[in-house]
């Protein structure tokens, strides 16, 4: 590999510039025909936070979805650029709060950014009249109307599947079928035109033509980007406190790390900056930031800590106790841990109490993750088996065969839409999460992965003994594909904790000879919702999003597999109560009526011709009854006729 | 019992005859005449009583008359004239006098002027009011009606209601009291005036103003009356031609026939002069009509008239004229048009064929290539093909056996070339003998040649056979050979072998295609594609996702368990060899061992798993009650079990429950346990007008928070459906808030404040009401 004209472009490099990124993009271009390329979201120590959001998924919420949710706020923004910003009060805090907190030059980036009212002609093009519009000088706008979306991006916000058909309506249920249609396609359309804020691209690794992207090293990377970014490929030599595991906050800006003899750390790893350092004098088996990275939790030998960010103990959870792995479920407040004595425990950190503990029946429990799209656990056990657990049920909602030896290591993409499993068999599988779960790929491994974790943006790395491999879906999106790796690396230790920093392009991996900080381009989303996940936040900002968090804690019990499931009638209740009903009144109110002839004139009302056209129509039903019958009565014959492979022999009768 | 009262009765009238017998006795002495009469009503009496003792108790009821009815000194009576008397007949005098006439004028008046009638009920009044009024009222209502659903149907309503301003001050009325004061705004305005461009946006520019002016009077009026003519004129034309429709002579409509087919004969010779390329269009027209006229049975014997004309034509000449008149026209218009150059072709290839005889048919297609309906076309063009492929054999027989002999060089040669020649000469002799004519039936009802096609169908199975081989050999010998050339290959044999062998020949293309098939995977699986499980996923390659019902069928044969997981799955070659693995390497029998435990620890895996599955589903399932009560209308005791029938007799079956989702999913055990809490925050009413719960989850499917929302849409979302300004009087609803005129509100208060003193228009219509 020999980089001759290695270009970066984060966000700050652009913005320095002062250009606009679509003038950037042909030099892109021509760049990536001739020599390997690395793009690496950087640079975010220079910038001021950039508002084109982007949320890390909230999947578990209410009426989650599918798609990345994302927030806009650009209505926020323009009103400060302007100066002017006459609004209701809770505007006005979203805006304090997205505020930059620190750089004297912000401001004067955000306007370089956002020209004075942004969305100032938007907002006159949404008002106005389809109609070509004369100006005062009499000249037609040549661009009338608004302004054009595309139809894919405007499908990708869609919520409402018209290809469903649904039973024939009343005229009234109908209009207001349609208004509730054509509202959520003005919202589509209104979600896809704010999409363009999202000025942030992901990062890649382009090696030249034929060149294997798993060649370079991760030096090569780390000399090919800036320094920003190559400040963030670094290691920790900690030989002395063991295998350690690792955990990002949220907001991608914390490290924690636990070493497996008792070594307790957090840093703010962008600026190296130490929290806390303690020695718990106790094995840690596991170790993750609450909500925020003000607190800590870590699994010791006997029973949960929790720290904040002084390294000061809080509580020691006694309930929990040989915890092995911990998993906090951010929307929901939830810590689950699962431990030696086979018990999933959920426990609230917003009120401190347990919610849930499931017996898993399947022995120790040492594998863990959750799905962040519907907050589901995700347990694997030594039968080869992947449980899915809720805090509301007390079995497992589902069972996956997924390995015939043990599982070693499960992880859930953020869509919700995969999951990787490695087990003892020296197998990688990634299994459709939709439903089915069935395996979409599979690979034998030299020696199987013990760690997996997928990234934002859906890359999947493994840890193989001393060797890291990342894998990427063709084109940066679906399932990865397992053929190839995208990156390699090979450490000084063994494996012991993977993760992907949220909104960075960095996987840490947490071994025996310490902790390593790698760079992953196209790990990250580029675009952070700066109201949900703001990584430069100030400590007042971090409590007026726990305020909110907090206010919109989802209960724990809505957890389930199909979280859209809440948007949908309880069709159980609702026959069993018209069931009720029924008995109640004696008979049912919306039955069909029985059919009255109506009176015709000229003696054709006779009572004769009234009971026949009655009996008419009574025949008509019982025919079309008898006919509906007569169908199931073939298709049930169809269906039986075709198990029976071999015909019976006419001899088959003296057997006995 | 009639008897005993009737002698009762007697005893009853002695008596009374005794007791008046004193006065009687007494007044019988004062006057004797009466007494008389006195004697002889009580004999009468007398005999009636003993007449109705004979059991018959008829009691005659006295009759009374009275002469001074009929004759009186005091009474007129009118009977006998049967007539009505009129009081103009008693003032009639006897003879007229003019001086009765006034009198008679005023009974005449009299007589003219109806009755007052009858007033009716007061309650019936009252209920016609209140029709009247009702329906007023309705009508009155019932302009409201849409403004109400329009406020029902609206997103939202804000209160006080308040007049819609005119949106826009017009641009004239702000620009009026600006002034340009800079110089460039000056300079900027001056130019503007120069140029008479509109500051300003009018109607109508100043030119085109001025373009207005300039039509004068005299110009508009001329433009007037030539409009005028030419709408006469047209309604001239209209009216003639209407005229000249109704005209029913059929000579006058023969003639006007012949004329314009002159006329467009001159036309078309003229045009073909001219202009060449419109008179083919001319003359494609023709074809067309031709073409209508065979389709259509009107000049052929079929309709009325010329059936008519048949049975007359035996004696009648002109009859017979007007027939053959007829045919000829017929032919006439059905004759084809050729064009000289292609008839000069086809008869060419007609003398060499030596074919006298090319059907219609055949020929028609090649000449119109572009004709009018392509799917006729394409029907003939097949057939015509077909025509030559089955001729082609015949000319060139040889070079296509060569071909064949090239073709299958590679197998043994020897006995195919006999076989070969000997197909040839039959078929050389079958075409001598000419059973194989152009239209190429293969059924002919000869003898000699149904011999000859036995034997050449038995000689094109073996060939057959042959080939198959050959085509195998080829086939293994160009593993990697396309599709494409393979199917090149077929319609070359095809040509070989008559039409009759196609069935085998087909059978043994599918087979080939097959191979073909099972090689195309072959390549697919050396493709370099993402580790795909198995054979399961290779045959069906779409069962990952949502696949239907038929599909899951399938798949749910095809899934098996122990394949799923004991398929071997390419193994990666990573770059970096963990170092642990490289250690391993150096120890191969630590490996197999490993290995073997490896291919052995899967097994009690999955039989664990399919026996914790088999639980599960059992206990998902519905239990039957059992209702049987051991003993009870048998024997009981230990050892003694109900019978069956009884116990067949107390068993509930449950139904069947739906269908459990992880049916089709052998590795997958889906709980049916329902979520409970989670119910408890669904919707389990449906609301009113949605009469299926589809219907309103649709309604509820975007989520409305400012999370998945921008903050326009959020708003928009969550907007209140009413707006109240704090401190306003919400007034009621009025007409002038709507853009109605008042007066229909007062017409209103006016009804419901007094119904009872209506307007005369009200009145009048009570009227017609009552009268109805």
């Amino acid at each position: 590999m020999a980089p001759r004209g290695l270009r970066t472009w984060g966000g700050a490099d652009w913005m320095r510039a002062g250009r606009l990124p679509g003038v950037f993009n042909p030099t892109v271009g021509q760049l990536r025909g001739v020599c390997t390329c690395v793009a690496v979201r950087v640079g975010l120590m220079e910038t001021a936070p950039k508002p084109g959001s982007d949320v890390p998924p909230k999947k578990d919420r209410l009426q989650a979805k599918r798609k990345k949710p994302r927030r806009y706020w650009e209505e926020e923004t323009a009103p400060t650029a302007a100066g002017a910003s006459p609004g209701p009060p809770r505007k006005q805090k979203k805006n304090r709060e997205a505020r930059p907190q620190k750089p004297k030059n912000a401001p004067i980036q955000k306007k370089s950014r956002f020209p004075k009212k942004p969305q100032v002609p938007k907002k006159s093009q949404e008002w106005r009249s389809p109609g070509p519009q004369r100006s005062l000088s009499g000249a037609q706008d040549p661009f009338a109307g608004p302004a054009p979306v595309p139809v894919e991006v405007v499908r990708k916000f869609r919520r409402i599947d018209k290809s469903k058909k649904l039973p024939r309506s009343k005229s009234k249920a109908q209009s207001r079928l349609d208004a509730a249609e054509a509202e959520e396609e003005e919202i589509s359309v209104k979600a896809a035109r704010s999409e363009l804020l999202l000025a942030e691209e992901p990062g890649f690794l382009e090696g030249e033509d034929g060149e294997d992207t798993a060649r370079i090293r991760q030096a090569d990377i780390a000399e090919a980007v800036d320094i920003a970014s190559a400040a963030k490929h670094f290691d920790l030599n900690l030989r002395q406190f063991g295998p350690y595991r690792l955990n990002y906050s949220r907001t991608g800006r914390h490290l924690a790390l636990g070493g497996r003899r008792g070594h307790v750390a957090a840093l703010d790893w962008v600026t190296k900056k130490l929290m806390c350092e303690i020695n718990v004098m106790e094995a840690v088996r596991d170790i993750r930031f609450l909500h925020s990275e003000a607190l800590l939790a870590v699994a010791q030998n006997r029973w949960l800590h929790i720290y904040d960010n002084q390294g000061i103990e809080l509580h020691c959870v006694r309930r929990c106790d040989r915890i092995t792995r911990l998993e906090f479920l951010p929307f929901h407040f939830l810590l689950a841990t699962a431990s030696e004595t086979g018990f999933l425990t959920y426990l609230d950190v917003s009120v401190g109490k347990i919610v849930a503990a499931l017996n898993a029946r399947a022995g120790r429990l040492d594998v863990m993750t959750q799905n962040p799209y519907n907050a589901i656990v995700h347990l694997g056990h030594s039968n080869g088996t992947v449980s899915l657990w809720s805090p509301a049920v007390k079995e497992p909602l589902a069972k996956i065969l997924c390995h015939r030896g043990g599982v070693r290591a499960v992880a859930v993409d953020p869509t919700g839409t995969h999951m990787a499993t490695s087990g003892l068999d020296h197998q990688l599988k990634i299994f459709d999460l939709r439903g089915t779960f069935q395996p979409l790929s599979a690979r034998t491994l030299p020696q199987g992965a013990g760690h997996l974790a997928f990234s934002q943006r859906g890359l999947l790395a493994a840890g193989l003994g001393d060797v890291v491999n990342v894998w990427a879906g063709p084109g940066g999106a679906g399932a990865p594909c397992l053929e190839r790796p995208y990156l390699t690396h090979r450490l000084t230790g063994h494996v012991h904790g993977l993760q992907f920093c949220p909104f960075e392009d960095v996987l840490g991996v947490g071994h025996s000879g310490g902790v390593t900080s790698m760079l992953a381009p196209g790990a990250a989303e580029p675009n952070f919702d700066g109201l949900e996940s703001n990584p430069y936040r100030s400590r007042k900002q971090r409590q007026e999003w726990e305020v909110k968090a907090l206010l919109e804690k989802v209960p724990a019990e809505l957890i389930c597999l199909d979280p859209r499931a809440l948007a949908e009638v309880d069709v159980v209740s609702l026959e069993q109560e018209k069931k009720e009903r029924i008995e109640r009144l004696g008979y049912d109110p919306e039955a069909k009526a029985p059919f009255q002839p109506k009176p015709k004139q000229k003696g054709r009302s006779s009572t004769a011709s009234l009971v026949k056209r009655k009996k008419k129509v009574m025949d008509e039903e019982h025919r079309d009854k008898v006919r509906q019958s007569l169908k199931q009565q073939q298709q049930q014959k169809q269906e039986k006729a075709k198990p029976t492979g071999a015909r019976p022999s006419a001899l088959d009768r003296f057997v006995r | 019992m009639s008897a005993s009262q009737a002698a009762k009765s007697l005893l009853a009238l002695s008596q009374q005859e005794e007791l008046e017998d004193l006065p009687k006795d007494y007044s019988l002495s004062t006057s004797e005449d009466e007494g008389d009469s006195d004697g002889e009503r009580k004999h009468q009496k007398l005999l009636e009583a003993i007449s109705s003792l004979d059991g018959k108790n008829r009691q005659k009821l006295t009759e009374r008359s009275e002469a001074s009815l009929k004759v009186s000194e005091f009474n007129v009576s009118s009977e006998g004239s049967g007539e009505k008397l009129v009081l103009s007949d008693l003032l009639e005098p006897i003879k007229t006098s003019s001086s009765v006439a006034a009198v008679k004028k005023q009974l005449n008046r009299v007589k003219s002027k109806k009755t007052v009638e009858l007033p009716l009920h007061r309650e019936e009044i009252e209920r016609i009011h209140r029709e009247v009024a009702f329906n007023k009222t309705s009508q009155v209502l019932s302009k409201w009606d849409p403004i109400v659903l329009k406020n029902r149907q609206a997103e939202q309503l804000v209160f006080p209601l308040s007049k819609p301003q005119s949106a826009f001050a017009p641009i004239e009325h702000m620009l009026s009291g600006w002034k340009a004061r800079t110089p460039l705004e000056q300079e900027i305005f001056n130019l503007l005036h120069k140029n008479k461009q509109p500051v300003t946006d009018p109607l109508l520019t100043p030119v085109e103003k001025a373009s207005l002016k300039a039509m004068s009077l005299e110009e508009a009026k001329m433009r007037r009356a030539e409009l005028q003519r030419a709408r006469a004129l047209q309604s001239y034309y209209e009216a003639r031609a209407r005229r000249e429709k109704k005209i029913k002579s059929k000579k006058y409509h023969k003639v006007l026939k012949k004329g314009k087919a002159k006329q467009a004969l001159k036309e078309f010779e003229k045009l073909r002069k001219v202009n060449p390329a419109a008179a083919l269009e001319e003359l494609e027209k023709l074809e067309k009509a031709r073409m209508m006229e065979r389709m259509s049975l009107k000049h052929q014997n079929s309709g009325k008239w010329a059936k008519s004309k048949a049975i007359m034509a035996k004696y009648d000449l002109e009859a017979r004229q007007a027939m053959q008149e007829q045919l000829a026209r017929n032919k006439e218009l059905t004759q084809k048009i050729q064009r000289a150059s292609e008839s000069e072709e086809e008869e060419g290839g007609a003398k060499e064929e030596g074919e006298p005889l090319v059907p219609d048919v055949v020929n028609e297609v090649q000449v119109k290539v572009n004709g009018p309906n392509p799917w006729m076309f394409r029907n003939h063009s097949s057939d015509a093909r077909e025509a030559e492929v089955q001729e082609g054999p015949e000319e060139g027989a040889e070079p296509a056996g060569h071909e064949a002999s090239e073709s299958e060089e590679e197998g043994p040669g020897a006995e195919e070339d006999m076989l070969l020649k000997e197909f040839e000469e039959r078929r050389s002799l079958r075409q001598k003998s000419g059973l194989n004519g152009p239209v190429g039936s293969p059924e002919t009802k000869d003898s000699s040649s149904q011999e000859v096609l036995s034997e050449l169908r038995a000689l094109a199975q073996r060939l057959n056979k042959e080939n198959r081989r050959s085509g195998r050999q080829e086939v293994s010998a160009a593993r990697k050979g396309t599709v494409l050339q393979v199917q090149r290959e077929e319609p070359a044999e095809e040509e070989e072998e008559p039409l009759l062998l196609q069935r085998p020949e087909r059978a043994q293309t599918l087979d080939e295609l097959e191979e073909l098939g099972r090689e195309g995977c072959l390549q697919n699986e050396e493709l370099p594609r993402a580790a795909v499980e198995g054979q399961q996923l290779e045959t069906n390659p779409n069962n990952h996702l949502g696949a239907t019902p038929k599909e899951k069928k399938r798949k749910e044969q095809m899934i098996d368990l122990q394949n799923l997981l004991t398929t071997k799955s390419p193994s990666v070659k990573s770059l970096a060899v963990p170092t642990t693995v490289e250690e391993l390497e150096d120890e191969e029998e630590r490996d197999q061992r490993q290995m073997i435990k490896e291919a052995f620890a899967g097994d009690d895996v999955i039989r664990d798993f399919l026996k914790e599955k088999r639980e599960a589903v059992e206990a998902s399932k519905p239990k039957d009650v059992d209702l049987t009560l051991p003993g009870w209308g048998e024997w009981g005791g230990v050892g003694l079990k109900p019978s069956a029938k009884k116990r067949r007799r107390f068993l509930i079956k449950t139904p069947e429950g739906p269908p459990r989702k992880d049916k089709n999913l052998p590795n997958v055990i889906i709980s049916e346990q329902r979520n409970i809490h989670a119910a408890a925050h669904q919707v389990r009413v449906l609301p009113y007008p949605f009469t299926h719960h589809q219907q309103f989850e649709r309604t509820i499917q975007t989520p409305i928070g400012s999370t998945w929302n921008t903050q326009r849409a959020f708003q928009k979302l969550t907007m209140p459906k009413v707006v109240t300004k704090p401190g306003h009087i919400i007034k009621p609803i009025k007409a002038e808030d709507v853009g109605y005129r008042s007066s229909s509100r007062s017409d209103l208060s006016v009804v419901q404040r007094n119904p009872k003193r209506l307007s005369i228009r009200h009145k009048k219509q009570l009227k017609q009401n009552s009268v109805h």
